[in-house]
């Protein structure tokens, strides 16, 4: 019975540690998303919106997040207009990434003005931060 | 017998120890070699190197005079067609570090050349429009540059100068991609 009740502890330990390893950075976007109406985020819709591709006058006039960032979230990308290489966005292949509220936030903005041509929604922020970090909102 | 051994190589340990350190201080100039060389001042401030390194090379401030760097400052929503718009305090911290460290104000003889080549009522926004750097360029053909798919253009300084964030430019640090090395 002892052993039976241990057992039963150490797995429910198992879930939560693995909250633990969450981004709490993405949580927290998460709910702030929430609070703007957001639903459940989808990664799906998130991957599509990454791949889809926008017109655009001048130069470049053919936009998308691949663009600089290329359609394998996991491989390097390079600045369309500078050639500059920029590291995988995966937070699995580059764990620095989606770790600074800040930064996501400012380069949420430049880049959806870029290559949309306008600001972000925030449930269109919510389905790709749950592409990229493979995060789900946790339910209250 | 031996402790006069002893003692006699500890004041030889301590006087191999005392060479370099005496030699350091001799009164070479070392500000005076650096303002001769090829290059600018580097500046390896994190914010900088973070904001203004992230989609271009970080350039050295001592390439452009203050009143450039200032307009550049002033239309970050617009910068080159992108945006790379900052918030106040970081605007502040970054305006400061390129006004004190621009071309005008170093005492580094190739900012200095950047410097004086600007006419007094131009304010070029970029580097590679002040007319020293075209001088310094106008050899190196277009097929090697424009026409060349790992440069596009010169204001990647860091594709052909390998040191370039670091501020040199010294020709043996030249390696045009596709190319090689640069040998006048
Ligand atoms: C014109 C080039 C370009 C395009 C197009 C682009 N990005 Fe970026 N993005 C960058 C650069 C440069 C960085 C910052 C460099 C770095 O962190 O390595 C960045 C960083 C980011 C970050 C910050 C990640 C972190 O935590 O480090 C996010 C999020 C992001 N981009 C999302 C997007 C989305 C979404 C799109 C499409 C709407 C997009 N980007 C399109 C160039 C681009
Ligand atoms: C969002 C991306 C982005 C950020 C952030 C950014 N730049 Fe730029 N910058 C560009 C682009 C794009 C160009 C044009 C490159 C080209 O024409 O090849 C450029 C060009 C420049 C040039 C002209 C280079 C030349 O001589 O041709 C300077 C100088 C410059 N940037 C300074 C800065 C400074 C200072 C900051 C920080 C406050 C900064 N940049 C931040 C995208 C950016
Ligand atoms: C396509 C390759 C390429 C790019 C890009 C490039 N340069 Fe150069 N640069 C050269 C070559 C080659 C020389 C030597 C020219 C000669 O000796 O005739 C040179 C010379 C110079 C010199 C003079 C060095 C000396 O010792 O006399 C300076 C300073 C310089 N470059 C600065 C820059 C800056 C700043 C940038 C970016 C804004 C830049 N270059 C971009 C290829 C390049």
């Amino acid at each position: 019975m002892k052993k039976l009740i241990l057992f039963l502890l150490a797995i429910s330990v198992i879930p939560l540690s693995h909250v633990h390893a969450e981004n709490r950075v993405v949580q927290n976007l998460f709910e702030q998303y929430a609070s703007q109406g957001v639903t459940q985020p989808s990664a799906e819709r998130g991957e599509k919106l990454w791949q889809q591709r926008f017109s655009a006058t001048g130069k470049f006039s053919e936009r998308s997040c691949t663009s600089c960032h290329t359609s394998n979230i996991n491989k390097s990308g390079k600045h369309i207009r500078t050639n500059k290489v920029i590291k995988p966005m995966s937070p699995t292949e580059n764990p620095k990434r989606l770790t600074n509220m800040k930064k996501v936030n400012k380069w949420f903005k430049r880049n959806c003005k870029w290559t949309f041509g306008r600001e972000c929604s925030a449930q269109e922020k919510a389905d790709i931060l749950a592409y990229l970090s493979k995060s789900v909102m946790k339910q209250k | 017998m031996k402790s006069t051994l002893a003692i006699g190589s500890v004041i030889f340990t301590i006087s191999i120890l005392s060479i370099p350190v005496v030699w350091s201080d001799s009164d070479f100039d070392w500000d005076k070699y650096k303002r001769k060389s090829s290059g600018v001042a580097a500046v390896s401030n994190p914010v900088y190197q973070e904001e203004c390194g992230s989609c271009h090379m970080a350039y050295p401030p001592g390439l452009l005079p203050s009143r450039s760097w200032e307009k550049i400052m002033d239309h970050l929503d617009k910068h080159f067609d992108d945006n790379a718009e900052l918030d106040p305090q970081t605007h502040q911290t970054i305006s400061q570090l390129l006004t004190k460290n621009s071309a005008d104000k170093s005492n580094y003889r190739r900012s200095q050349k950047f410097s004086r080549s600007i006419s007094q009522n131009d304010i070029p926004l970029r580097i590679t429009e002040t007319p020293y750097f075209i001088r310094e360029h106008n050899e190196i053909p277009k097929r090697m540059v424009s026409g060349n798919p790992k440069v596009q253009s010169f204001s990647q300084c860091n594709s052909c100068h390998l040191k370039a964030e670091k501020g040199s430019f010294n020709e043996h640090n030249i390696n045009i991609p596709g190319y090689g090395r640069w040998d006048d």
